[in-house]
């Protein structure tokens, strides 16, 4: 298969202060009718880096994504987005900042009353950007998922892991600062999985974005710490025993409400504690 | 299997009722504020305008026939007994024009549209649709909800124009074929019997009702709970408050006009 044409390169990432973090949680808490989903959460998704972050269902992984940009607001603590505090910022003013973050839905949500094509370039047309251009766009990242054939079908046509693409491709289409996945690869067959696991590690090798994965699949992530995205073949190669990917990869586990471990994968592999231990095995 | 039947304290209950109020109140006060506020989605309330207005068209001119016809032969039945059968074309006109016009079509549309917006958001909400608008930017209440309000208050006036004038022209048929009653001395009377008030009351009627089935459709859409269950009950509960609250309403509105303008 010929090797699609990738979208230009990201000034946005470049232009971000190199001090501070993507993203960062401090002592972040948050009970719906009173259980306690999240507990005096604290962590930080460094630029460049992605996290993978792990729990049982339940455990408040999704709550966590939106809590990010402000969809949901915590009981206590603190967030910070690209130096921004979600925390404090008016619904009118997260609008402007979740303009800069993109966000891959569980299940997609793609709005089923547009196209393909219109759903990828829904953001581009509420910026007022003209018709000619949001169609090279669009038509660009539908080819960086390979799903150009697409353009003119409803997402009621589309199978599971093509939604899931077409979500992925919405959240990219304006080359965001931070991506945050809720479980992309959730309710798919192995093989969907590895293609969405392949183009989640394309978008990080080549554009160096920050991400927030939220998974319950320990083998996508730690594909993803073992595998390097190759521009020249156009698919994901595994790396030299004892070389490091480019970009920095960690996991982040959650239970019970708490962060139990927020480490790399050296650490999460040579983890004493039970738990862990029973999860990674 | 066994279950526990939960006693709710009536407390509470208060409490949610006063928390919805507050909600529904917040959500109404903010759609009408996002029209002094870009973007404004023409678009979007050109579209939901065909959709309410031309969409309903088919029920309105059913019903405003059919209710102007039955007022007619109701009336009649009583006026025969006094002689005063010319005076049916006063009785359709004003019972049309002021109470039973707007009533009938904001009744009729806001079982037709609330239901359908209270299902459409509810499913959005469901799907995580409204949040995926929300995370890429786009005001929900500004980009589907204040259309929705703009065009249901805008089509629902004109809806009721058109249901009064088919009520008039129902009462002339049952006036002119089973009464035998001149079409003149119909007519006549029917106009010669509207004044600045009736008219008012009847066009002021429609512009409220609209406003009130779209932001019950559109709070109980978006206060969806509970996945496909939730947006059924959802759909019932905004034709059910959107119904009562337009009676409710059209009551105080009336009184409100008799108190301005006076009695007839």
């Amino acid at each position: 298969m010929p090797a699609p044409t990738l979208p230009s390169e990201n000034p946005a990432v470049a232009a971000v202060n190199p001090s501070g973090y993507a993203l960062e949680f401090d002592n972040v808490s948050i009970a719906f009718d009173e259980k306690v989903v999240l507990d005096g959460i604290s962590f930080q998704l460094q630029h460049g880096e992605t996290k993978a972050l792990f729990g049982v269902a339940g455990s408040g992984k999704s709550t966590l994504l939106k809590l990010a940009i402000g969809l949901i607001r915590p009981d206590s603590g603190r967030i910070f987005a690209l130096g921004e505090e979600v925390t404090r910022m008016s619904e009118q003013e997260l609008f402007e900042l979740r303009r800069r973050v993109g966000i891959v839905f569980q299940e997609s949500a793609l709005f089923d009353s547009l196209k393909v094509s219109e759903n990828v370039g829904y953001r581009l047309l509420e910026e007022g950007i003209s018709a000619e251009e949001i169609e090279r766009r669009v038509r660009e990242v539908l080819r960086f998922v390979e799903l150009e054939r697409t353009y003119d079908l409803r997402p009621s046509e589309l199978s599971g892991g093509m939604r899931r693409r077409v979500a992925i491709a919405r959240a990219i289409v304006t080359k965001p600062e931070v991506l945050l996945y809720d479980s992309p690869t959730g309710g798919l067959d192995p093989v969907t999985s590895n293609t969405i696991v392949e183009l989640i590690m394309k978008q990080r090798d080549v554009y160096k974005t920050s991400a927030l994965m939220v998974t319950h699949r320990l083998q996508d992530a730690f594909t993803m710490a073992t595998h390097q995205f190759d521009k020249a073949t156009n698919q994901m190669v595994v790396l030299p025993k004892g070389k490091q990917c480019d970009v920095p990869m960690s996991f982040l586990i959650l239970r019970d409400a708490k962060v139990i471990f927020d480490g790399d994968a050296h650490q999460l592999a040579t983890s004493r504690d039970d738990y862990i231990r029973e999860y990674v095995s | 299997m066994a279950f526990e039947l939960e006693l709710i304290s009536p407390i509470e209950v208060a409490k949610d009722f006063a928390l919805a109020v507050q909600d529904y109140t917040l959500l109404s006060a903010q759609s009408l504020a996002n029209f002094f506020r870009r973007p404004l989605y023409m678009g979007d309330m050109l579209y939901q305008a065909d959709l309410i207005g031309v969409g309903s068209l088919p029920i309105v001119i059913l019903t405003g026939l059919s209710v102007g016809a039955l007022l007619a032969l109701n009336a009649a039945s009583t006026l025969q007994r006094f002689g005063g059968i010319t005076l049916i074309g006063q009785l359709v006109s004003i019972g049309m024009v002021t109470e039973l016009g707007p009533l009938i079509t904001g009744l009729m549309v806001a079982g037709r549209n609330s239901s359908g917006m209270a299902s459409e958001l509810g499913s959005m909400i469901v799907t995580e649709q409204i949040d995926a608008m929300r995370a890429l930017g786009t005001d929900p209440t500004k980009k589907l909800i204040t259309p929705r309000v703009g065009a249901t208050a805008f089509m629902l006036f004109f809806l009721t124009i058109i249901a009064d004038l088919l009520g008039l022209i129902g009462g002339y048929a049952v006036a002119h074929l089973i009464f035998s009653l001149n079409s003149r001395q119909y007519w006549t009377s029917v106009w010669q019997i509207l004044v600045f008030r009736d008219v008012f009351t009847g066009l002021i009627k429609p512009v409220l009702f609209g406003f009130i089935i779209a932001t019950i459709g559109c709070y109980y859409g978006i206060s969806t709970r509970g996945g496909t269950q939730g947006v059924g009950r959802s759909t019932t509960q905004a034709v059910v408050a959107a119904s009562v609250l337009i009676l409710v309403t059209d009551f105080f509105v009336t009184k409100l006009i008799f108190a301005i303008f006076g009695y007839r």
